[in-house]
């Protein structure tokens, strides 16, 4: 028996190019009469422009154009938002893609010069004289909304950006009926997402055929050509975005910012081909950042460990301007979680949106889950605290117990399958729970402080259904598509809208394909990431790629299995009803000698020297999938920490995930999504945060201020995981892109409470730097 | 060009003799119009160029030589992503200028599997699912096959010390560390066999 494709861990087909330098990547793109851009940025955080003189930049060796504000006014519509929650009150404020007046945050483009080369163009940076008027400014959120702070925009009193509010149940009778209420103060810090790839942009104007081509750094490069149309006035059919290759994003690649528009414009000024590439300093300061809340949060329980409701009053940072996906990040993608695993019967997210001097905010990899699953994961280590019940024990009280085709939660949600106590049981049996609490007591008779942190989550993804994306303002679709072609010699290319940077779904998607059309995998290539030869798709972002793209694939995969059968009949002249399908053969029912290969049928298709009546030539299919509904993936981690108490050093000594994802198409990439995940988390619970002084300088502004993980600094992942297939879509499929993320930042946290909790530390602000929990602990005693 | 000046002077701080502060010193971007004439072999291939001063080796390689193999992911010698090997040893080519390159043997990923075969540790990296995004792996590799020529059999704490001067975003490190461990067990398998 040979095995199964679907399911098997096969090497990436990406990684011949990635490991011999062949890939091109967009720096790695050349033009003939290529020039290069580059930006100057506010180095204040809120100002006036009082004065702008170009006069000395552009008369610098090799300096071929300087735009500033006043020449982009008119040119480039401002940068626009596109996701807008209903009944929420945004001010979707103007972002004009070059600073005229007030800069807003440090980093906001003021003037663009392009020169021959790159040094010629960041030497010519340095001689542009901006008169500024500086202004007070304010970059915590919480600050920014209080009486007297500093406004930033005229339309936004106050400085809110959003109010949003959303209910479900009765969170009110909940905590009225409650024995016991817990809460607590949960700062989720600025992060910079920091893929190595840095972003980058080459526009090409042909100005004859009025097309503009760029090559972008994109994770939707579909949404960017809509996007670019509209800022730049470019007709989206003339337009043609290309991503093929892109090194990382985890949302920071979501967002069409103002950059890669002012290199559109420059090229389109100046017809020839403009290059722009950001420098890590830039992209600390003009990337996306992630998370910034600061949250007042509570859950409400009975004596007997029943949690019953949770509430939260958030102020959620947005920076200066609206990113594009911005808004909806804190409120859809938080607020409908907080229910989580868990059967509760209230819960009320109370979401402000607040600008502040500060680089915007959008998705950052888990976007709004992450600090959902925290706050409940935290309040019910807060509340088995209260009752002296054994975190676990609690949550096993709470789970919702296993299902397999729907379930309702008070937030407004029908989560997908779950067993959740499964994977919890998994996870703490391969940890060796018990006697990991064994050995933590014995170790604390020795002075000796190890964490035990455990968490459950489920999260949403695979977006989703376009309806709901419409209904909660979210300025597109959110379908996928794909097309199919069977060439005369029996290959295949699929063509998708999605568009992976890592992910590796030219090898799972090529991997369905071969499952499905019984061809060997490797006469089957997946093509993605340029619009000018890919149908529409929304984009790789929010664990969707797979749960909806893949969905879109096995529809036409399964229409070209339709008409082959079809034509399979015709040829063995046999009634249809009678063709049988196995392994890429199609034959008569009875007669396993009169049967026709996949690639026979292929190659008589594109002759098509008999076909039946009606029948067209060709062997190709187009097919778009919305789902009916998001998918939940769902699991259980576990993270054993070591604390010293003399130096507040921590250690994490392990690391235990428990994910399901539904049927894996390959296990491989999955176990390394969850790697890269945890990972991410595990650097915001003990590492990373973007930090400002009160003038809105960024303190943490290059990878030597900005601990990222790295390799000695994590142990091994211990991976594991369960099975349960998700009804919502055609392959059962759900996603991983975040589960690690979203998961680990509150295990390690509630790890290292867990290990300090002797010594009278209960709360901490994370990152848990050596200083932060040595100055707890010395507080306490 | 401050950033490209601070690199300079963090090179100067690490010494390299007489020749090498003389073209520091033409580094100074203040001195116009100055080229210089370097020669050096870059993956077997010897290359000749006039260059400014002040050019970075990552710069040469990727824009004059169009070795666009080996990436920038910083500008702060952090990452690793622009790590080449010079003389043997492994170098940041962001960290470093061309001229310093001069008379040097150079090898970047693109010269790692020549022949068309490729190397243990591009194999490993490939078998492991060491790489995801793919932006830090030229940087990775080109530093682990080095790690193993020092230590041709390490732990996994040495690789993962061995690695600290390269940052990945999306492998978390587990498959990369695999990875390097592999290629070590078949760089023994063939040796002892
Ligand atoms: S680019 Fe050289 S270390 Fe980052
Ligand atoms: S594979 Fe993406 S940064 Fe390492």
């Amino acid at each position: 028996m040979t095995t199964r494709i679907f399911g098997s861990g096969i090497r990436r087909r990406e990684d011949p190019r990635l490991i011999t330098g062949g890939a091109t990547y967009t720096d790695d793109v050349t033009l003939p009469g290529m020039v290069h851009a580059a930006i100057l940025r506010s180095p204040h955080a809120h100002a006036r422009i009082t004065s702008v003189d170009t006069a000395a930049a552009g008369a610098a060796p090799g300096v071929i154009a300087v735009y500033t504000g006043a020449d982009v006014e008119g040119a480039l519509a401002p940068i626009p938002c596109a996701w807008i929650p209903p009944e929420s009150d945004v001010k979707p404020v103007a972002h004009p893609a070059v600073a005229k007046d007030v800069v807003r945050y440090q980093g906001d483009a003021v003037a663009v010069v392009v020169a021959e080369t790159r040094y010629q163009a960041e030497d010519a940076l340095e001689l542009i004289e901006v008169g500024y008027e500086p202004l007070p400014a304010v970059v915590n959120p919480v600050a920014a909304m209080a009486d007297g702070a500093p406004q930033l925009h005229e339309d936004a009193p106050g400085n809110q950006a959003f109010h949003w509010v959303a209910t479900g149940g009765d969170p009110d009778a909940a905590f009225a009926e409650a024995d016991v209420v817990v809460s607590d103060t949960i700062v989720q810090q600025r992060l910079v997402p920091n893929a190595m790839e840095p972003r980058s942009a080459l526009a090409n104007w042909l100005g004859s055929m009025g097309e503009l081509t760029i090559w972008s750094t994109s994770q939707n490069p579909h949404i960017c050509r809509f996007l670019t149309s509209l800022i730049t006035g470019v007709p989206e059919h003339k337009i043609r975005i290309i991503a093929t290759e892109v090194g990382g994003g985890f949302g920071s690649k979501i967002p069409v910012y103002a950059d890669e528009m002012i290199a559109a414009f420059c090229a389109m000024r100046l017809g020839r081909p403009v290059k722009w590439t950001e420098t890590r300093s830039e992209n600390f300061l003009a990337t996306i950042h992630g998370r910034d809340h600061v949250e007042r949060v509570e859950m409400a329980a009975t004596r007997d460990g029943k949690i019953t409701g949770v509430r939260s009053v958030v102020h959620a940072g947005m920076g200066a301007y609206l990113s594009t996906a911005a808004p909806g990040v804190p409120t859809i993608l938080h607020g409908l979680m907080y229910s989580g695993p868990y059967a509760l019967t209230g819960t009320r997210a109370d979401i402000y949106g607040v600008f502040t001097n500060a680089t915007p905010v959008d998705a950052y990899r888990g976007a709004g889950r992450p600090e959902a699953t925290f706050l409940l994961e935290r309040l019910v280590d807060l509340v088995a605290a209260e009752l002296d019940l054994d975190p676990v024990e609690l949550r096993r009280r709470n789970l919702i117990p296993k299902f397999d085709s729907g379930y309702d939660v008070v937030p407004g949600l029908t989560y997908d399958s779950g067993d959740y106590e499964g994977a919890l049981d998994m996870a703490l049996e391969h940890v060796g729970y018990a006697g990991l609490r064994e050995e933590q007591a014995s170790a604390r008779e020795r002075g000796q402080y190890v964490g035990i942190g455990v968490s459950c989550y489920c999260e949403i993804c695979g977006l989703g259904p376009s309806q709901v994306a419409g209904a909660v303002g979210f300025g597109g679709g959110l379908w996928e598509s794909a097309v199919v072609r069977f060439h005369p010699s029996g290959k295949v290319n699929a063509y998708v809208g999605v568009s992976p940077h890592g992910q590796g779904e030219e090898t799972t998607f090529a991997q369905v394909v071969s499952d499905t059309l019984g061809v060997p995998v490797e006469d089957v290539d997946i093509v993605h990431g340029d619009t000018g030869n890919t149908p529409m798709g929304w984009g790789t972002y929010g664990s969707r790629t797979t749960a909806v793209g893949a969905g879109a694939l096995f529809l036409g995969l399964n229409k070209i299995k339709d008409k082959a059968r079809a034509l399979a009949a015709h040829l063995l002249e046999a009634a249809e009803a009678d063709i049988e399908y196995a392994d890429g053969q199609f034959f008569v029912r009875g007669a396993p000698d009169q049967s026709k290969s996949i690639q026979e049928i292929a190659l008589m298709a594109n002759v098509a020297w008999n076909m039946p009546e009606g029948m067209e030539p060709g062997l190709e299919a187009s097919a778009f999938y919305d789902p009916p509904n998001f998918v939940y993936p769902f699991g259980a981690h576990v993270a054993v920490v070591d604390v010293d108490p003399d130096n507040g050093h921590i250690v994490l000594r392990r690391y235990v995930a428990v994910d399901d994802c539904g049927p894996q198409i390959n296990p491989m990439i999955v176990e390394g999504q969850v790697h890269g995940g945890v990972v991410q988390g595990a650097g915001q619970a003990l590492w990373e945060g973007a930090v400002y002084d009160d003038n809105g300088q960024l303190l943490t502004g290059s990878m030597q201020d900005y601990a990222l993980p790295k390799a000695h600094m994590v142990p091994d992942i211990e991976t594991l995981s369960s099975e349960t297939p998700s009804p919502h879509n055609p392959l059962g499929v759900k996603g991983i892109g975040e589960t690690g993320t979203i998961a680990s930042t509150v295990t390690i946290y509630n790890a290292v409470i867990d290990a300090l909790k002797p010594l009278g530390v209960t709360r901490l602000e994370m990152p848990l730097t050596p200083e932060r929990v040595w100055q707890a602990i010395h507080q306490q005693s | 060009m401050t950033l490209l000046w601070g690199n300079i002077i963090l090179l100067a701080h690490s010494a390299l003799g007489a020749e090498f502060y003389r073209r520091i010193l033409l580094a100074n971007p203040a001195v116009e119009g100055l080229a210089l004439k370097i020669q050096m072999t870059v993956n077997g291939q010897s290359r000749e160029a006039d260059v400014e001063p002040r050019l970075l080796l990552v710069h040469f390689l990727r824009e004059n030589l169009g070795l666009t193999g080996t990436k920038i992911g910083c500008d702060t010698s952090q990452c690793g992503s622009c790590v080449v090997r010079m003389n043997g040893a492994t170098v940041k080519s962001c960290t470093c200028l061309a001229a310093q390159a001069d008379g040097a043997e150079i090898t970047t990923i693109e010269g790692l599997s020549a022949g068309g075969e490729l190397h243990a540790v591009q194999e490993a990296f490939w078998n492991k699912h060491g790489l995801q995004c793919g932006y830090c792996t030229a940087g990775m590799i080109m530093t682990a096959v080095e790690l193993l020529e020092r230590n041709p059999n390490p732990t996994p704490e040495e690789v993962r010390q061995g690695l600290e001067g390269n940052i990945c975003r999306c492998t978390g490190y587990h498959n990369i560390v695999q990875a390097v461990l592999a290629a070590a067990e078949a760089n023994s398998a063939t040796s002892s066999g």
